[in-house]
Parts: structure tokens; sequence; C-alpha cells
């Protein structure tokens, strides 16, 4: 008897495994624990630098502003339909892994470089890159260099850390000698440059769109050299292990970029409420499963460009008051590489 | 012995006058003879070339707000303008005291300032020092709680993450050293006693090793290396961390000034609280915690100051404290360039905490010595 009893539990233990297997599998593709995590919360926690213009950088009212914190409040909006039920969790560069990877954040824009170790070592993965960045130089006209290569024995400020590697990996390779002139903070550095303290400045581009725009009539007094020396991604990023999750991060974006390919716009979205074309129908979750096969309502893209706007509208909102060149930000179509992966 | 006396005979020198005229203090100081006069003259011209350009910078040609055809900031950048920015703290004001706290809810870490700042005028009232001040302590320190988080009475609930500015320094040095005082009278009398040998080594391990590693150090494990090993579900905050690495170093630092107030009680005191058959407890409770804490108040007030103005450092760890959210003000592109304005205007903050506390503590010093003199 004893046997058969057991025999009768290895059965039963055995069926009942391989539904839970099953049930496993199945909830796999269409469920997401980081969603239902920011479901129940209600809000979803987004880890941002805080302190950087542009990217994330509170406004007089203490909104935070920026490319970063639209491209999280772009994921709120597909995750709950709502752009602003965001939690804002500001983080130092040294904290921004740690804080991804220990679940303090459900994603991350914080002006994260994509690089191969990053997503090898670290478990994260980046889900698409919200702004082409790289360091440059500025210098004053009045210095008559017009190139980098002719920086031999400069004074080169730059902030504390990356930049100063980036300088020390630049000078090097050309053989050239230089002094660097370091800092802690943008606002120091800047007025050591204005001040005439070193030859050159370091600066990321996205920085010196915003360096620029505060000089105002004196902007023509400098002049930016055409070497750009590094390549910075800059890149969401969510825990590895998640896929669906991962999926809503990047397509967030990539619908962000569709929507600006097909003229859609915060503005016009409704307007497009009957709109024939079947791209645009897909994309506004009229027909299809793309909402579906994310685990999001059909509205998902429909919410982000109402709520957010297209990737168009989120850089000159961040940036076009500036006057700058949007660069590498521009569509691929207009010779940038923001690439709108087809949504089908 | 006679190089401890004098070998030449001195006149007698009158005994000084301490009420003199302003007359006679201009004679007799600045104005004494040729080389005096000249030097007064000439730092007085110094003096005033300085102030002229600290008047004309600061007052009157700063810009305090737009004029009729430019806004604030270009009427700040115009050519012919030399003096200080000041409209950047009109525009960047809230978000210099407040930080990311909801804007239509500023009015609530607004008022907890307002209560932690009247808990500092309590406590520094001689006539309130007594045991119920500990009970004052901690209705406004819950106060302020219940302001700041929300979620009951009626008030929204904001988490810790978007506390910022102000507050937060406030709520880390007094949250931080109203936790520390207790704890480091147990470090300190634990240090002290001799019975218990285990006690002491474990009390000189806590103080010692808060000593010997920098707060800095602290501020990163707990923020980056602690997450990775606590279980994923259990979230604690950031402020929460930091706040207790706060406690713990300034439990460290107090016990030892107030060890140092234990020493220097005398014998006598501990003997005759003995003789009158006293326990541990009530001989320290009533005779020498009280004599021992009024002797290191200068010290705790010195530490306290230190703190306040330690609590800067939490940017490290991503913390919106006064002086991070001046810095975020000065990183909008419309007023970069105007630092010294807004670092001017955080220091003024500083200033007014600090200073005002260390005028308490020389006010306390003073009728404390007319006390033991009378």
């Amino acid at each position: 008897m004893p046997l058969k009893t057991g025999k009768i539990t290895l059965t039963a233990a055995l069926a009942g495994a391989g539904t839970l297997l099953a049930a496993i599998s199945a909830s796999a593709q269409t469920t997401s624990p980081t969603l239902e995590a920011v479901r129940e919360r209600g809000e979803l926690a987004c880890g941002v630098i805080g302190s950087s213009f542009g990217f994330s950088l509170p406004d007089s009212q203490g909104v935070m502003q920026g490319m970063d914190a639209d491209s999280c409040r772009a994921v709120a909006a597909a995750a709950l339909g709502d752009a602003n039920a965001v939690r804002w969790v500001p983080l130092v560069p040294a904290q921004r892994l740690t804080a991804l990877q220990t679940g303090e954040v459900d994603v991350l824009f914080a002006q994260l470089t994509w690089t191969m170790s990053r997503e090898t070592d670290s478990g994260v993965q980046m889900t698409s890159t919200n702004y082409f960045d790289g360091t440059g130089f500025l210098v004053p006209t009045a210095l008559g260099v017009s190139s980098a290569t002719e920086l031999d024995g400069a004074n080169v400020c730059s902030i504390q850390g990356p930049g100063e590697v980036t300088a020390r990996d630049y000078f090097t390779s050309q053989g050239m000698e230089f002094t660097p002139v370091l800092f802690a903070e943008g606002e120091e550095l800047r007025a050591a440059f204005l001040a005439g303290r070193c030859d050159v400045y370091m600066i990321d581009q996205s920085a010196l769109i915003s360096f620029r725009a505060s000089l105002g009539d004196n902007a023509g007094n400098f002049t930016v050299l055409p070497e750009i020396i590094s390549a910075e991604p800059l890149s969401g990023a969510v825990r590895k292990g998640d896929p669906l999750w991962f999926d809503i991060a990047r397509y967030a974006h990539i619908a962000q970029v569709n929507a600006e390919n097909l003229g859609i716009t915060s503005e016009n979205v409704d307007s497009f409420a009957d709109d024939a074309s079947p791209a645009i129908r897909r994309f506004l979750g009229m027909d299809g499963t793309l909402g579906q096969s994310l685990g999001l309502e059909p509205s998902w893209a429909h919410d982000i460009i109402a709520q957010v706007g297209n990737y168009g509208e989120m850089w000159e909102r961040h940036f076009g008051q500036t006057g700058a060149d949007r660069g590498a930000n521009r569509l691929a179509g207009d010779g940038g590489l923001q690439y709108p992966y087809p949504m089908r | 012995m006679s190089r401890y006396l004098a070998a030449t005979e001195t006149d007698a020198r009158p005994a000084p006058d301490r009420r003199r005229t302003l007359r006679q203090i201009l004679i007799e100081d600045f104005f004494y003879g040729p080389g005096a006069i000249l030097c007064t003259l000439l730092l007085c011209a110094l003096l005033a070339i300085a102030a002229w350009k600290l008047l004309d910078w600061a007052l009157l040609d700063a810009v305090f707000g737009p004029t009729e055809t430019l806004d604030a900031s270009q009427a700040c950048r115009a050519e012919d303008t030399e003096g200080a920015c000041w409209a950047v703290i009109g525009d960047k004001l809230r978000l210099i005291l407040f930080g990311l706290y909801p804007y239509d809810l500023q009015w609530r870490p607004g008022l907890a300032c307002v209560l932690m700042i009247a808990l500092y005028a309590l406590s520094v009232q001689r006539a309130l020092w007594r045991p119920a001040l500990a009970g004052i302590w901690v209705v406004f320190l819950v106060a302020v709680l219940i302001l700041m988080r929300g979620g009951i009475a009626g008030l929204e609930p904001v988490g810790d993450d978007q506390w910022g500015g102000l507050p937060v320094t406030l709520i880390l040095s007094t949250f931080g050293l109203g936790l520390a005082f207790p704890v480091a009278i147990a470090l300190a009398l634990a240090r002290q006693q001799r019975r218990f040998p285990m006690l002491q080594a474990a009390s000189v391990g806590v103080i010692e090793f808060a000593r010997a590693v920098p707060l800095v150090v602290v501020l990163f494990m707990a923020s980056v290396m602690l997450p990775l090993f606590l279980p994923a579900d259990w979230q604690v905050s950031k402020l929460l961390r930091v706040l207790i690495a706060f406690t713990l170093f300034g439990a460290a630092y107090l016990a030892e000034v107030i060890r140092g107030g234990l020493q220097a009680i005398p014998p006598g005191q501990y003997e005759a609280a003995s003789a009158l058959s006293l326990t541990y407890a009530q001989s320290m409770r009533d005779v020498i915690l009280p004599q021992a804490l009024r002797i290191v108040i200068p010290g705790i007030v010195n530490i306290f100051i230190g703190f306040f103005k330690a609590t800067a450092i939490v940017v490290v760890v991503g913390i919106f404290d006064l002086m991070t959210a001046a810095k975020r003000a000065v990183a909008d592109p419309l007023w970069q360039g105007f630092g010294i304005e807004v670092y001017l205007f955080a220091g003024l903050i500083y200033f007014v905490f600090c200073f005002s506390l260390s005028r308490f503590s020389a006010r306390l010093e003073r009728d404390l010595a007319r006390d033991r003199a009378s």
C-alpha cells in the first residue's frame, strides 16, 4: 500500500509540476513582474540624474524637465496610461546601476552611456538610445585654432572623472602635451573658462548647447572645433530577466520616433481617429495587437504621444529654444541616427 | 628660581579704565602717532573702496527682476549690467528651499521648517530645561514627520525621494542629533564605567570605528553597497539610510564630548551620591549628568554646528539638500553664470542658523559663569 500511495503522489506531483510549468511558460509571454509591480504601486520609479539641463533638471516649480524625464514619462504613459505617474529617484552616477540592480528603480534614464561591459557585466540591458552625445572642444575664437590637432600644450578645462580620462586618452593618442584643469562642478568650470583660466573647454555636445545659449550675444566669441572624440550613446536601461518589461521600455522610445516619422504629434494625435493608413491604425491601436503583445492597453502608443509627444517634440521642448542643431539626433530619414524601427 | 622673578623694577601702571569714551578710544588706539595715523587712514580708504564696490555690485547696479523691455534673465545679461543678479533667487527661491516637493503642497515643508526652528528656540530657553523637554522634542518631530510624509489626517502622501532643500538639511541635523543624543549618553556612560568590561569594549569599538572612518565612505556604503546585501523587497529609503549614518556618527562624537564632561565631575560628587545610597541610575540622572552636560554645552553646540554644515555632503548619494538644490538652480541655462548669487544666498541661510547657535552658546557660557560666581 505505501508503494501505491507513493506512486499516486508521484504522478500527482508530476501532473502538478506540468501544470505549473505550462502556467509559467504561458505567463512568461504575457506578463512581466516589473509591470505588475508598477501597476500595483500605481507609479513608475524612474532613476534620473536630476541635476543636468536638457536631461533631468527640476524647473522653478520643482517639476522634472528634460529628455530623460520625458523618456520616463513615456514609459509611465505606456505602462499606466498616465505620464505623470512617475516617482523620481535622483541618483549620482556611481549609484545608477546599483539602484537598477536592486530594484530601487524600475527603469533608468540617467545619461548612461551604452557600453559593452555595462551590458555584459552589470546585469542590466540598454533599451534604446534617447540621445546621441559625444565630447567635443570649445575654444575662444581669439585663440585662432581650427582643429583639435593644433592644441599641443593647451590648458584643458574638464570635469573630474570620465571627462579627465577622455582628455588624457585623446591627447596621449595624438602624441600631444596638455595640462588638465579639473573642476567638480559645471558652474565653476564655465566661470573659469570664461575668465581665461584655460585655452580649451572639453564639453559634451549636449552641455555645449546650453552653455552657448547662456552666452547670448557673446556666443560668437567662441568656436566649436570639428572633432568629436568620444561616442556617448545615452540610453535607457532595465534589469535583465524581465523580457517583456525590456520590450515595453524599448518600444516606448521607438513609438516616439515612429510618431515623428509618421507626422503624429501631441497636438494632432486625435485627428487620426478615422485615418485609413494601416500603419497609423496599427500604431494608434485601432487595428492589430501591438499593445496586447506588450501586455498593455491597445492605446499605449496613443497615450505616449498625447501626453508626452513624439521624439522631435521632446527634443524641441528641451533643446529647441537654444537654437542648436539636432545633429545625430535627427530622424534617420534626415541624416540622423534615430531610426523608426517598423512597428508591425 | 631667579628666572621666575623680575630682575628690574618697573613702574606700576594705572589700572586700565574700562569705560573710555569714543574719543579716547580713537586717539589711544588708532591715532596715537604718525605711523598709526597713516595706517588708519590707508586702511579706512581701502575699506571704503571695497565697501562701495560691494554696495554697487550687491544693490545699486543689481538686477532684482524683469524690466519694461527685458525679462529677468536678459536684464541680468544686458551689456550695461555689472551688478549682482538677485532675480535668479526670486525665480528659483522655492526650488532652492523645497527642491522637488510638489509645488502646491510646499506649505507643508514650509511649516515643518518653522516647527523645527521653533523647536530650537524652545530648546535654548534654560527655563525649559527639564525632562519634559524630551517630550516636546518627540511631539515636534512627529509633527514634522506627519507634515512631510502625509498619508494621514487627509494629507496627500509624499515620498521622501521628493523631499529637498532646507527641510532636508534641518531634518538630517535635527533628527540625526536628536536621535544621537540618547545614544551618545549611553555610549559615554558605558565607556566610563568599569564594572562591565565587555560593555565598555563594545562602546569603545563603536566610538572608535565611527571616528576612524570618513563619513562620506559610510554614506557611500549605505547607499551603494547596503542595498545589494538586503533582500529585494527590503527597500530602506535613501534618506533613512543617510539618517542612520548621521546618527551613528553624531553619537560617537557627542559621546566623547559627554565623556569629557563626566571626567570633569570631581570624584567627591560620585562618592557623595553613593554615601546617600543612591542607585547608579539615580546618581547619574540626578547628580552627575545634569552637571556634566552643563559643562559640555559649548562642545555639544560646536558638534551641532559642524553637523549642520556637514549635511551638505549628502549630495554624494543624490539627496537634494539645501546646497544641492542651490547648485541645481544654476544648471538652468537661463541662469548659468550666476552661481555667486545663489551660493551667497545658500551661505546666508547656513550663516543665520550657525551664527544663532554660536551666539546662543556664548550667552549660555556667560550665564553659567555668572551662576558659578554667585
